[in-house]
């Protein structure tokens, strides 16, 4: 069999801790990493870039985010879509320029360029550093200097991270249900939060942000002049990037910590490890990949958004039922659980409408019904998920066809 | 302040050193319950000190004390001749005290390996970025503990289970994995609450002869509550006893074996 785990021997520990320990797997991910890099970006059009494959990597970087957060570190999550809206925001505001206001009253410009922020205008005084300066008779306005698309997603991550780590106080405190519920407060107060103030969201009428046109080197990476392969070259790198990192940071120290968290609290504090900053960490990380799947979200993928129909309670429980199908404390499950839940109801709609042509609506609803089944099949029966599901299939196979 | 205590050889060959942990005059209390009244005892470097007591004498309390568990109303925590102040568990870990747990606490989501590199913890000392990216510091760490923790798995011999997710693993050689995740801290002092609760004798024996080999080879002090006596006097240098949160014996095997209020609480005592 080409398949084989036997005789595939470690002479060293470094070689022990690679993150494909058997051969084979090795080389499937090279070819699929070949196929992704080469092959699809030739191929690919509208269609199988905007409703398969560049919200299944979106929405696997945002699975990562939350499996890091319940699945390694066991502390449960109902508030990512408010994290991935934080991202979306942070990552709009870098793109357009961050503005920040300061009251001076009687200032009194002299001579300029005029720039209008919120329906004010105001006069061009000054650089100093990344910052513009600009002022009238009531404000002084500092406005950060517009920042390249990819660096914007990054920064939007970090922002995320700090935003994560803030709602993630309360998990020192509160397990389980509890803490469930405070980060659903986390995510309605977000939504509210990005609703209400319209300094977030530059000031527009319609309460939507909008993706600028911006360009890496040369190629449109966000607005309306996207091409397919550059939306999936972008989202590719950044899933790659972030895969990688979850699965060094889950694989050492830091992980081997959230895991004793999520294990048994107590006896991981005996042994050693700090609460309050494995909780914290594991709420940093799973907020700044959360924040990036969010920003790429916003910009990249969809380039218009309204923060309580993208990112309301739905999106968080999509990326919920996504690790819970996918596998939950597994990176490879992050990927296949979006791929799952991204792949159902295309896969329906072109079995139900296009071959045996149902009505729409009809099987729409029949999408929400599958997923509820699997989601109650996979709590009861595989709470590891589709991951253990391949992970038992590679045990079974290893005896096929004479298991005794 | 306490005399100081000349080393000896015991008759085994072994040096018992100075006191490395003292606890004085120690009350801890519940609401009105007081689990332990002015307990003081000495732990010795090198030697193997036993905790007895009926059920319900606070052993398990001391040992939460010592560990950093809980901390007491009154008294004092001396720890390698420094006061210790009110501490978290998880400072008092990488003070040098680990330990194990009456009911078997081991992560039971993660491999035998994992558990006892956990264990390491307190020796691992890269950030967060040489991890997420693996590279650096971070991985020679990995690499160099990894084998000083396959050196336990050798000296403990659970090489064959070492990628077996601990969930999976029956009740004594988890016992076991739990000795090697306290032991891979590398210890000044290790506690052992209970390390032969539910175990048949040749599992019993297999764990007195890995006690005594810690001891032996690492010079680990360690301080454990059990309830086997055969085991208790055979393996321990000193023993104390307590029975209702007081102290009532305190020295040799033998000493305590003819105590008398030891052996009335152990056997019930006429009141007439």
């Amino acid at each position: 069999m080409l398949y084989r785990e036997a005789g595939d021997f470690k002479t060293s520990y470094h070689a022990d801790n690679q993150t494909f320990p058997i051969r084979f797997d090795r080389i499937g991910f090279w070819i699929t990493m070949v196929i992704a890099f080469a092959v699809i970006p030739f191929v690919i059009n509208d269609y199988w870039a905007n409703a398969i494959l560049v919200p299944f990597l979106i929405y696997a970087i945002a699975a990562i985010g939350l499996n890091i957060l319940t699945g390694y570190c066991g502390q449960v999550s109902l508030g990512t879509g408010g994290f991935m809206a934080v991202g979306a925001y942070a990552c709009y505001k870098l793109m357009t320029g961050l503005d920040i206001y300061f009251a001076s009253e009687g200032f009194v410009s002299a001579g300029g360029e005029m720039i209008s922020k919120g329906g004010e205008s105001f006069e061009v005084t000054g650089q100093f550093l990344f910052f513009t300066i600009a002022q009238n008779a009531e404000w002084t306005v500092y406005i950060l200097t517009q920042i390249n698309p990819v660096i914007a997603v990054i920064l939007a991550g970090f922002v995320t991270a700090a935003v994560g780590v803030l709602f993630g106080l309360p998990s020192l405190r509160i397990k389980g249900f509890y803490l469930a519920v405070a980060t659903l407060a986390a995510q309605f107060f977000l939504v509210w939060l990005f609703n209400k103030i319209s300094w977030f969201y530059n000031y527009s009428a319609s309460g939507q942000i909008n993706a600028p046109e911006r360009f890496v080197s040369e190629f449109a990476v966000t607005g309306p002049n996207t091409a397919p392969w550059a939306q999936y070259m972008v989202c590719l790198i950044f899933v790659v990037v972030c895969a990688l990192i979850a699965r060094n940071l889950t694989r050492g120290t830091v992980g081997r910590s959230w895991m004793a968290i999520r294990d048994m609290d107590i006896a991981a504090e005996i042994i050693g490890v700090n609460p309050l900053k494995a909780k914290l960490t594991a709420f940093a990380v799973s907020s700044f990949f959360i924040g990036i799947s969010g920003a790429l979200f916003f910009s990249v993928y969809l380039g218009a958004v309204e923060v309580g129909e993208a990112f309301g309670i739905q999106k968080s429980f999509l990326v919920l039922f996504m690790i819970i199908i996918g596998g939950l404390g597994s990176i490879f499950g992050c990927f296949a659980g979006a791929a799952f839940l991204v792949l159902l109801p295309v896969a329906l709609k072109v079995i139900g409408v296009d071959v045996l042509g149902w009505p729409t609506d009809i099987v729409s609803h029949l999408n929400l019904v599958i997923v509820g089944a699997l989601i109650m099949f996979f709590l009861i029966k595989e709470p590891h998920g589709l991951a253990q599901i391949w992970r038992l299939a590679k045990e079974k196979l290893r005896l096929w066809p004479f298991p005794y | 302040m306490k005399d100081i205590i000349e080393p000896y050889v015991t008759p085994d060959g072994r040096t018992i050193g100075g006191v490395l942990m003292d606890m004085r005059n120690i009350t801890l209390r519940f609401g009105g319950v007081e689990a332990i009244k002015d307990i003081s005892l000495d732990i010795r470097e090198g030697e193997i000190r036993a905790i007895i007591g009926p059920n319900g004498a606070g052993k398990s309390s001391m040992l939460n004390v010592i560990s950093g568990f809980y901390n007491p109303q009154e008294g004092e925590v001396w720890f390698r001749g420094e006061e210790r102040p009110p501490m978290k568990p998880y400072q008092v870990a990488r003070l040098g005290i680990a330990r194990t747990f009456q009911n078997i606490a081991l992560f039971e989501g993660m491999t035998v390996l994992d558990n006892i590199m956990t264990g390491r913890l307190t020796h691992m000392k890269s950030g967060m970025f040489w991890q997420a990216i693996w590279a650096g510091r971070a991985e020679t760490e990995e690499v160099h503990n990894r084998e000083i923790v396959e050196r336990i798995i050798d000296f403990l011999e659970i090489q064959a289970i070492r990628k077996t997710p601990v969930g999976r693993l029956p009740y004594g050689l988890k016992k076991r994995v739990e000795l090697a995740r306290a032991l891979a801290a590398e210890p000044k002092l290790l506690l052992l609450d209970e390390p032969m609760a539910g175990m048949n004798v040749e599992e019993k024996e297999d764990m007195s002869r890995f006690i005594l080999d810690v001891n032996d080879e690492f010079g680990t002090t360690i301080a454990l509550i059990e309830h086997d006596m055969g085991v208790v006097m055979d393996l321990s240098d000193r023993v104390v006893v307590m029975d209702y949160g007081r102290k009532i014996g305190d020295g040799t095997p033998d000493e305590v074996r003819n105590n008398e209020q030891v052996i009335d609480a152990y056997l019930g005592v006429a009141h007439d």
